[in-house]
């Protein structure tokens, strides 16, 4: 099929295979998916300017199906979402003018890859290991209270705990005013100005490289403002659904948009998205995060692979 | 035992809900898709300000109609999984 937009030629079945995958991904780990998304357009010769765009797009289509399915879950908090809108959009816009930046002086994929590449892989690295360490620890304590008699089960749904929850407790000292609580997360007092500082990051980085960079947000929310990782995933994407919307926007009046690649996607996400945000049903945070560990590592191989191949226009 | 059989149901409302939505989207796909491409080329390059507020119209339209035909064909399925 020929997107005239972007000026491609691809089968439009790979388009909903890799909407579908990363649908369920998005459904299940809060995530818009662009560390697979992104990277599978760019290797189906989609140029990088387009890819960062049209992900975009096809993101606020499945982000609306996946919110709204967490939402009657009860994991999304309005508050924490409603206070990041304003910063995201700021950090979106940031990271879309330094595409631009980049496009006058004709580098862009090459930084954009590269920028990819290192933040997949330093989330990668961190998640794995904490991940990993928590789930020792929670071992440990099941051991441990098993020895004494008690018979408890630490690891089913809904129980979440962190071997890093020390430095959301650290950041949570961090009084500088207006400070503001946040019922629905279990966050009794956090400055506005870390949600704030969290989500301009993950807004440039959407803006930057493309999605709705929940890749960065919901670990982000976990780690740094001691949310738990079900109410980060639905929050991150309600967050991701607005920011995703702007960051189309803005990209569209760039010329950077080709919204017929993200229709034919978005078909296969939208049901893709129901079924990942039913599997949160099924697992604890610890396990959700730890499942999250190769994903981000399959989108730095695929940009690698269309930088050294050069399958890129 | 509630968690298992939980799990079964899901699986069983999935299994029928894909290739029904498959062939829905194959419709829709030839029918409304196919005939898209060359009216918003056209926009692409006349009106970049047209172009994004058309495309986001389409993508939140598209999400809000995918999103109510797949739960209507969940709760279509699962009473007869009952």
């Amino acid at each position: 099929m020929d997107f005239l937009i972007s000026g491609e030629h691809i089968n439009p079945v790979y388009l909903v295979a890799v909407g579908f995958i990363v649908g369920v991904m998005g459904g299940f780990f809060g995530v818009g998916g662009s560390f697979l998304a992104g990277p599978a357009l760019f290797a189906f010769g989609v140029p990088m300017n387009f890819v960062v765009g049209t992900d975009l797009a096809h993101i606020v289509g499945k982000s609306i199906v996946a919110t709204k399915k967490h939402r009657a879950l009860g994991n999304v908090d309005m508050k924490l979402a409603a206070m990041m809108i304003l910063p995201t959009i700021a950090g979106a816009e940031s990271g879309a003018q330094l595409i631009q930046f980049l496009k006058r002086r004709a580098n862009v994929d090459f930084v954009v890859g590269m920028g990819f590449i290192t933040v997949l892989l330093s989330i990668t690295v961190f998640m794995a290991w904490e991940s990993w360490r928590t789930l020792k620890m929670h071992r440990a304590q099941d051991t441990k209270r098993k020895g004494a008699g008690q018979a408890v089960i630490l690891l089913k749904a809904g129980k979440d705990a962190s071997a890093f929850s020390h430095i959301a407790k650290t950041i949570h000292k961090f009084h500088l005013p207006p400070m503001v609580s946040l019922p629905t997360a279990g966050v009794a007092s956090i400055s506005l100005w870390v949600i704030v500082a969290v989500s301009f990051v993950g807004g440039f980085f959407s803006g930057f490289l493309g999605g709705g960079a929940g890749y960065i947000r919901m670990p982000a929310m976990v780690y740094l403002l001691g949310v738990p990782t079900h109410v980060a995933v639905g929050t991150d994407l309600f967050e991701i659904m607005i920011s995703a919307s702007y960051g189309t926007f803005t990209h569209a009046l760039k010329g950077n948009v080709d919204i017929m690649l993200a229709l034919v996607m978005h078909t296969g996400a939208a049901i893709g998205a129901q079924i990942g945000a039913i599997g949160t049903e099924f697992f604890h945070g610890a396990r959700i995060r730890l499942a999250f560990v190769p994903l981000p590592l399959i989108g730095a191989g695929i940009i690698i692979y269309g930088l050294v191949t050069g399958h890129h226009h | 035992m509630a968690a298992s059989k939980k799990s079964r149901n899901v699986m069983r409302s999935l299994l029928v809900e894909i290739p029904v939505y498959a062939g829905l989207v194959t419709v829709y796909f030839f029918l409304v898709l196919h005939f898209l491409g060359g009216w918003l080329k056209e926009i692409f390059d006349s009106n970049k300000l047209i172009y994004a507020i058309v495309a986001l119209v389409l993508i939140i339209g598209q999400g809000v109609v995918l999103e109510t035909l797949t739960t209507w064909l969940l709760n279509f399925v699962r009473p007869r999984n009952r």
